[in-house]
């Protein structure tokens, strides 16, 4: 694929998560979707870069955001809308919505919203796949806030200890929920407290998708020759407040206003303009095509099936097979 | 799972005639079997390498199945279960060695929120065959923080299984069949039980984990048990027995699920239930065994079930405060003593 084309295929990728998100916090208003309901809205950059770094045989451990990490992974749209009603028919079945998107097909582990409770998990796949002698890689993302979690310290150690390949996404939003950075961390140089690991790790601008892509290229490329675990802090924003319940008080509209200058959207796409790469009549394009597939998708939830309350307590252990 | 081939738990009076080994050494010729037949097999913990186990179980497993195998970790509970957890996912069969149940309160996250709700969270695509084994209980002046008995409230979670071995061919024969779901099941051993010495069958294997054992047959009352307090159980059994009241003695061994069945069985033949929990009392295992016989077997009681649980107190460090704290053998004797005849003076 030559960079131009590969260019108007991430801001496609952002694109399509940004409006499905749109969509999302729609018919949240209508009450079709319920529960916690975190928008990635300003963060789409990281999701779409490093899954262009990612083969089919990696694995993602994502967050409660995880929406951008699931579609950018190719899990089909109609499903995860489904799982966003908890319709039977979503990724989970239903059972876990906005927050567990899981897909084994895509080796997609969630959607966990523990934070910080996920951490070992990754570390634990990647140790299974070194002790297996697969060459894949898993890549975690997680937000600052976890980095305050001890769970983050314990694994950390752990896969520096043992050298394992993972990929630790730290999406650097400035905010664990609604506490600022500079009041949570007594140094908020994060990618410093990986590399008191041992770990190689540094900062990237993630509003930026081509060098969020860069960054997690040379990471994953490190580690699939053997390196061990690579940390990259992503700074971006959410623009969004951090969910529906959110009345978004400690943060002020300035603040907010110069990070959407900032918009990952927007950068990419100014950018592929004065390439030449995109005009309007392509960019209308994409949004014809990406409105039409959330169209579909709204309507496969809606018309989806609810599960049967009695198959409640399916699940709970394994099925013994037939 | 299928374990329909496997042998009845035996009564513990009719222990086979085999060889003379200790429960320390059958936990550990469990991990060296099933370490042996499945590559997929590795135990990780705090110490179970180099130093042998805290409590010995894994000494010389090094040596036999090298560090990739015999993992040490660092003191991180969350970390090295959550790793179990992840590993279990890609397709290994870890046995995570939790120091003791005091320490798995570190990892409690790990456990609860990811290995006990994946499977249902992700409609039925994640299943963590993990397994967790960890020193549990009292008796030995750890005072306070080093002397807890939480199984109970391990039994409360759904998704996981808990079992408690208390006999030799149980600590031998429940970690196969652990290792065999394709689900979490935590191993509680009994740290008094690990110098527990006797026979065990030569060929000894994997064992039933999805139901009670009556280690004692009766018909007056039943008294219900677990895994440390077995010991105290069987005591008292002895003593009521000369006393001329016949107890039957049940040993739940799996704590979840529950067989209600085994317990119910019992007390429409006895007609009384005493039961001996070394956890607290408020909110027990003990409360859960009452409720069950209360629900299902109420018109078939001669007298209220009763309860001999620890003393509602952060563990002391004298022995006499400690002893006095944990369920005793009189005590359960004196319990059914005034049930069996509740107008003697």
């Amino acid at each position: 694929m030559s960079p131009t084309a590969n260019g108007v295929a991430l801001l496609r990728a952002m694109i399509r998560i940004r409006r499905f998100e749109e969509r999302c916090a729609e018919l949240y208003q209508e009450e079709k979707i319920r529960g916690f309901l975190h928008l990635y809205i300003g963060e789409e950059a990281i999701a779409v870069g490093v899954m262009q770094s990612l083969t089919p045989e990696d694995a993602i451990v994502a967050t409660y955001r995880e929406h951008g990490h699931a579609l950018a992974r190719g899990i089909d749209m109609n499903r995860v809308m489904a799982e966003m009603y908890g319709k039977a028919t979503g990724t989970s079945g239903g059972r876990g919505g906005s927050m567990h998107l899981f897909d084994a097909k895509t080796r997609f582990f969630g959607g966990n919203a523990i934070v910080g409770g996920h951490l070992p998990l990754a570390a634990g796949l990647a140790l299974a796949d070194r002790m297996q002698g697969r060459g894949v890689v898993t890549a975690c993302f997680f937000g600052d806030g976890a980095v305050a979690e001890g769970e983050f310290h314990e694994t950390l150690n752990l896969a520096a200890l043992w050298q394992l390949p993972v990929l630790f996404c730290c999406e650097n939003n400035r905010y664990a929920m609604g506490t600022a950075l500079e009041r949570a961390q007594s140094e908020t140089e994060l990618a410093l407290k990986a590399a008191s690991y041992r770990i190689p790790a540094w900062p990237v601008d993630g509003m930026d998708v081509v060098a969020v892509e860069g960054a997690a290229r040379r990471a994953t490329g490190a580690i699939r020759a053997g390196e061990g675990p690579h940390f990259i802090e992503f700074r971006t924003y959410r623009f969004r407040a951090h969910s529906m319940f959110d009345p978004d008080l400690y943060r002020s509209k300035g603040e907010v206003e110069t990070w959407r200058r900032r918009d990952p959207i927007t950068l990419l796409t100014d950018r592929l303009r004065g390439e030449g790469a995109v005009d309007d009549a392509a960019l209308e394009g994409i949004e014809r095509e990406v409105a039409a597939e959330i169209d579909a998708a709204a309507a496969f939830a809606e018309s989806s099936e609810w599960e049967p309350v009695e198959t409640l307590a399916r699940h709970v252990t394994s099925e013994a097979p037939s | 799972m299928s374990i329909v081939t496997l042998a009845e738990p035996r009564a513990a009076a009719a222990a086979p005639q085999g060889i003379r080994t200790t429960y320390r050494d059958a936990v550990r010729e469990a991990v060296r079997s099933a370490m042996r037949s499945d590559p997929r097999v590795f135990l990780m913990g705090e110490d179970v390498g180099k130093y042998g186990g805290t409590y010995a179980v894994s000494r010389g497993l090094l040596e036999e199945f090298g560090p990739e195998r015999i993992r040490d970790t660092p003191l991180s509970e969350s970390a090295f279960v959550g790793l179990g957890i992840g590993a279990a996912l890609g397709g290994l069969r870890p046995i995570v060695e939790i120091m003791t149940v005091n320490f798995s309160l570190l990892a409690l996250d790990q456990i609860m929120n990811t290995a006990a709700t994946l499977l249902h969270m992700s409609g039925g695509q994640f299943n963590v065959p993990l397994v967790i084994r960890m020193a549990t209980g009292a008796g030995r002046q750890l005072a306070a923080q080093h002397s807890h008995s939480l199984e109970g409230w391990y039994a409360h979670i759904p998704g996981i299984r808990i079992l408690a071995p208390a006999t030799l061919e149980d600590a031998r024969g429940m970690l196969p069949s652990a290792l065999a779901d394709p689900d979490p099941v935590l191993i509680f051993e009994h740290a008094l039980l690990y110098n527990l010495e006797g026979e065990l069958d030569a060929g000894a294997g994997a064992v039933p984990i999805d139901r009670a054992a009556i280690r004692r047959e009766g018909h007056d009352v039943t008294l219900v048990t677990y895994g440390g307090t077995l010991g105290i159980t069987m005591t008292a059994a002895g003593q009521l027995a000369e006393a001329g009241v016949s107890a039957e003695v049940i040993d739940l061994r799996v704590l979840r699920p529950l067989d209600t069945g085994a317990i119910l069985d019992s007390v429409r033949k006895t007609h009384r239930a005493v039961v001996i929990d070394e956890g607290w009392r408020s909110g027990s295992l003990s409360a859960e065994v009452s409720a069950r016989i209360m629900e299902g077997a109420f018109y078939d009681l001669d007298a209220p079930v009763a309860r001999v649980c620890s003393a509602e107190v952060p563990m002391p460090y004298p022995r006499h405060l400690e002893q006095y704290a944990l369920p005793r053998a009189e005590v359960i004797v004196e319990t059914v003593q005034r049930m069996v005849n509740p107008h003697a003076a």
